[in-house]
């Protein structure tokens, strides 16, 4: 799943090159869509639009720095004819605009940051006539584990959404602290061990966009990736029924195989038998155990214990009599919390004091 | 480890030798980390045997004993917090150059494990921040604030011996960590849970507590004598609007150190706490939460990050004046845009952690707050530009740093802008694009201006100028190299790469990479430069010799003294009777005078309490990291009594000699 094409780079030609090293900072990459200045989904369109707007107004200060400075060096450089005032110190004109205009500009990068803060803030929901998908995020040592409430299915390092419907994230941690991540549509927000953090994104329409952990957790960080696939309204359905009718069974291995410090492909391994997967794999990439690996072996599970996220943020333990299995498919849509009301949740600080965006835990 | 040495060894056994997991998994790239890491701890052993055997072949101890480490003399400690400094530099820079190999090569793999990797950069952080900069910064000081403010020594000189005793102990331990591995890959921030028990059990967590422990009190010592000896030992008519702009800069660097280090050694402390003695305090169970730690950690470290830049501010301000043949424009704004710095530098923590989850008002005004810094910053810059205007600008190394300085230490600003409006600090947080911004402002800023310092002075210290042709290779290589090495990072931020990853999949990343290992092995040629340049300087020392001391024309009164300067510093405590003191004795042709009469002098008498705490410090922290409670409690009854038996000290003709002995100031 992360053999996605490159950023135009996959072969060698010169031209290929420049444009490969140009076209990322410009443009982001089309293919492979790394970046937020390639942004696919309206947050980050509007992250793409503020970065430049800060550059261009901070410019204002910083380019005379850059061209004066050289000029100045040339211009009085020892044995030049330029006027040299030893004892000047002092000019009420250039003062004040040495403190005006930095103070003009701060000013008006702060009420850019203001309103943008507000208007992009992760908690915040985003307006649509659609109801957001509900997703639960759970972040493991070194792999995500994404649970679908609604639909009653989970996955693994693989997150399934519809273009251009919300998603609403619940996130927490497993493990220690992480930082989800997917640049093309968003926001990082960091998920935290007996905590829940909440972010809102969405595609503008179907594609696949890389994901990761941003904060460094071990040894197997560097490999803690995974695929946001937003499909059409149609095909998420389909996959949704496929999961439920193919997927995986949740079951207690699968879990404490979770809880286990492995990467995606000794997860994959560890569930499958290491004969079926050997085959599949990439040549000559190998994980630090140096077995073939493969990050790209589907895990997908077509039912889990309900109010798994729940037990997990509040440490306890699965209960594996409840399941999703039971949810009926034809259910309507709602947006329902998925955690039981009275689960002992220890929230987030941040959550409890009143978020004037409206989001409650 | 059988029983019968646990006592003695505590959890230290074979499995700590760097060669010993390549020996147990003789995969191949286990054995190439095990050669890397085996070169390194070779050359710790190596280094250390051939000082010792240096110096027991020149018969050199005594004579290390009782001018260096035993001397009060706060010009020497300054010399070997300078010292210390170097030689780890050269270890963080190694480090680097290191790790950007790996990640030139590392697109899916490279050569280097993920937990060296995680080793490395935390070894490279933790020693260019505690064991790099700050006793850089410190040395520096240490060396010119008491000349500039015309006073014959720090208020409390023992307590200045201790303050480079404890740094060297951290330090040490950094180094011996090399030999008895591992070393913590947490990150220089060392966040929980990651640096809890349950998820690092082992000894690599407990060194960087220690390390990092020792380095702030030692700090936090420093901070407290510089302040009082500004607020204290000032000479006749220095006003504090006559203090040279270092001076000022040390003033409130040192005010940051009181008030920033604690935080930080509290944070440490606590930590220390859940992994020995399960409290619990930044567990994610039983009512820990690891957001305090990294609150308080950040408490620190904002500040922290002014107390980098202020001296290299006040350097930089020196040599603009100086080599400009100027006085300072604007010096009222820039001392009030210092202390609005240093104040507002409390105020803007938060921005390390937007993406923490809290709400977003907060978030607003902590990216505002970090805002207005920009303005006394960018205050300052056009004043050192309007100090260069109208002047006659002679272009030595330390200019050539300080130009370098101006104008890529704006564009880290630039960046620093970006990050702190959080809505696109949401994107490049943790990203290597804000790896880029602060080396961004700590090469240029910090470690130019401490090179500027270096070169400035140095003439000052030893009598003769550095040499000036390798000299400018070094800072035009320094230049270069860094602008190769980091602005690449910005784009790799941009596209998303992470900090602190071994490996990446991504091809788009690589030529980014590669153009940044060229810039590191520029640095690593600018570092040979440094090297050859006092080489050279040391062998042509006669040619270069500025005896009279004042090679460039100086302002302050540092200039006023012979170079090097007498222990005393000055003969007789010296008059003050405006800004630029010894500009102001120049132009009324009364500089060089020889005084009426001499008064006698009192200098403090030498104390090994410094060597003391080095030792002890090392053995209590080492006996904490591996368990070896007995190592720990003999260190502490050491120190205890050395403490008790100095109490005893008094400006008495015994135990101390008499011509020499301790002023109680
Ligand atoms: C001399 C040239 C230098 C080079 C080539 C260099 C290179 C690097 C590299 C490759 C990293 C790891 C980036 C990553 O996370 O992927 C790093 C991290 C870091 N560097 Fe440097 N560095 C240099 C100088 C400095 C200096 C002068 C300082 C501070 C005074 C410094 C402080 C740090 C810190 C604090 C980190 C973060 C460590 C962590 O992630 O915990 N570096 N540097
Ligand atoms: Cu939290
Ligand atoms: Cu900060």
């Amino acid at each position: 799943m992360f053999n996605t094409p490159g950023c135009g780079l996959s072969r060698w030609a010169p031209s290929r090159l420049i444009i490969g090293l140009l076209l990322p900072l410009i443009a982001g990459c089309s293919d492979a869509h790394l970046s937020f200045l390639d942004p696919q989904g309206p947050i980050a369109a509007a992250q793409r639009q503020h970065f430049w707007w800060v550059i261009a107004i901070t410019l204002t200060v910083v380019l005379p720095v850059l061209v004066l400075t050289p000029l100045i060096l040339w211009r009085y450089r020892y044995g030049s004819r330029a006027r040299y005032r030893p004892q000047w110190e002092f000019s009420l004109r250039a003062d004040l605009a040495i403190w005006g205009i930095p103070l003009v500009v701060v000013a008006v990068l702060a009420t850019l940051t203001w309103r943008s803060t507000i208007a992009l803030d992760p908690y915040r929901p985003l307006a649509s006539d659609q109801p957001p998908l509900e997703v639960e995020v759970v972040g493991f040592d070194w792999k995500w584990l994404f649970l679908y409430p609604e639909q009653g299915i989970a996955t693994v390092d693989e997150l399934v959404i519809p273009a251009g419907r919300p998603v609403s994230l619940r996130l927490t941690s497993a493990s220690v602290m992480q930082g989800f991540f997917v640049p093309a549509l968003g926001s990082q927000i960091d998920v935290m061990n007996h905590m829940v953090t909440r972010l809102h994104l969405e595609a503008d329409a179907p594609g696949v966009f890389p994901g990761r952990n941003m904060q460094y957790s071990g040894t197997g960080f560097y490999r803690q990736r995974f695929v946001t696939r937003a499909l059409s309204a149609d095909a998420f359905a389909d996959f949704t029924h496929q999961v439920r009718a193919q997927g995986r069974a949740f079951t207690p291995e699968v879990f404490s195989q979770l809880m286990a410090k492995n990467t995606h492909a000794a997860l994959a391994r560890a569930l499958d038998g290491s004969d079926s997967v050997a085959s599949t794999s990439h040549a000559g990439q190998t994980d630090d155990a140096g077995n073939p690996a493969d990050d790209s072996t589907p895990l997908r599970f077509k039912h889990f214990p309900s109010g798994l996220f729940g037990a997990i943020v509040a440490h306890r333990a699965p209960d594996w009599g409840q399941d999703t299995a039971s949810l009926s498919t034809t259910r309507p849509l709602s947006s329902h919390s998925p955690l039981p009301a009275n689960s002992s949740l220890s929230i987030h600080p941040a959550l409890a004091a009143a978020a004037p965006t409206g989001v409650t835990p | 480890m059988n029983d019968s040495t646990h006592w003695l060894l505590g959890r230290l056994d074979a499995s700590a030798l760097p060669f010993w997991d390549a020996l147990q998994h003789p995969t191949t790239k286990n054995v190439i980390n095990a050669v890397i890491a085996s070169g390194a701890a070779s050359m710790v052993v190596l280094g250390a045997i051939a000082v010792v055997i240096g110096l027991t072949w020149t018969r050199r101890w005594g004579w290390l004993w009782r001018e260096w480490l035993t001397s009060p003399d706060h010009k020497k400690i300054g010399i070997m917090f300078i010292a210390l400094a170097l030689v780890m530099l050269a270890r963080a820079v190694i480090e680097a150059v290191l790790m950007r190999l790996q990640q030139a090569l590392g697109l899916d793999g490279g050569f280097l494990t993920a937990e060296h990797f995680g080793q490395l950069f935390t070894t490279h952080g933790t020693i260019m921040v505690f064991f790099m900069a700050m006793p850089f910064l410190t040395g520096i000081i240490n060396y010119v604030m008491p000349l500039q403010i015309g006073t014959r020594d720090l208020s409390f000189p023992v307590m200045n011996q201790i303050s480079l005793g404890l740094t060297a102990a951290g330090a040490a331990l950094v180094m011996i960590s090399l030999v008895l591995a591992p070393f913590s890959t947490g990150g220089w921030t060392g966040y929980p849970s990651f640096t809890g028990r349950a998820a690092n059990p082992g000894a690599g967590v407990d060194y960087w507590i220690w390390a990092v422990t020792l380095s702030t009190l030692s700090s936090t010592l420093s901070g407290i004598n510089f302040a009082v000896t500004i607020y204290k030992r000032r000479a006749p008519g220095m006003r504090w609007m006559r203090l040279p702009l270092f001076t000022w800069t040390a003033l409130c660097t040192a005010i940051l150190m009181i008030f920033a280090m604690p935080p930080l050694t509290v944070a440490t402390a606590l930590l220390a706490l859940d992994r020995y003695l399960d409290f619990h305090l930044f567990t994610a169970d039983l009512g820990g939460n690891m957001m305090n730690y990294i609150n308080l950690f950040w408490a620190f470290g904002h500040p922290e990050v002014y107390i980098l830049i202020l001296p290299a501010f006040g350097i930089f301000s020196e040599v603009f004046s100086t080599f400009a043949g100027k006085t300072l424009y604007g010096y009222k704004a820039l001392v009030i845009a210092t202390l609005a710095i240093a104040v507002l530098s409390f105020t803007v923590w938060l921005h390390h952690f937007f993406t923490m989850g809290q709400s977003a008002h907060i978030n607003a005004v902590f990216g505002i707050a970090t805002m207005l810094i920009g303005i006394p910053t960018g205050v300052k810059i056009y004043d050192w530009m309007l100090t260069l205007f109208r002047g006659r600008i002679r272009m030595s190394v330390p200019m050539i740093y300080a130009s370098g300085f101006l104008m890529l230490f704006v564009l880290g600003g630039l960046t620093g802008i970006v990050l702190a409006v959080p809505s696109v600090d949401y994107q490049v947080h943790n990203s290597l694009f804000l790896v880029a911004h602060f080396h961004n402002m700590l090469i240029p800023g910090l470690l130019f201006g401490m090179l500027a310092g270096t070169n400035f002075w140095f003439p000052k210290a030893f009598g003769f100028r550095l040499e000036e042709r390798w000299g400018r290779r070094a800072a035009y290589a320094w230049i270069i190299g860094f602008m190769l090495a980091f602005f690449p990072l910005y784009a790799l931020g941009v596209l998303g790469m992470p900090r602190r990853t071994v490996a990446f999949f991504t091809p788009a990343y690589l030529p980014w990479t590669l153009t940044a290992l060229v810039g590191a092995t520029i640095v690593l040629l600018a570092m040979a430069c440094l090297v050859i340049q006092l080489w050279v300087s040391v062998r042509d020392r006669h040619l270069n010799a500025m005896p009279i001391g004042d090679p460039w024309d100086g302002r302050s009164l540092e200039w006023a003294v012979s170079s090097p300067p007498p222990e005393y510093n000055f003969p007789v405590i010296p008059e003050v009777y405006g800004r630029d003191a010894f500009m102001l004795e120049k132009e009324r042709g009364k500089a060089y005078q020889v005084p009426d009469e001499f008064p006698d002098i009192v200098l403090p008498a030498n104390s090994p309490m410094g060597v003391i705490f080095a030792v002890t410090g090392t053995a209590m922290a080492f006996g904490l990291t591996w368990y070896q409670w007995w190592m720990v409690l003999l260190a502490a009854g050491v120190t205890l009594v050395a403490v008790i038996a100095r109490g005893f000290c008094r400006n008495t003709p015994a135990p101390c000699r008499v011509k020499r002995c301790v002023v109680p100031t």
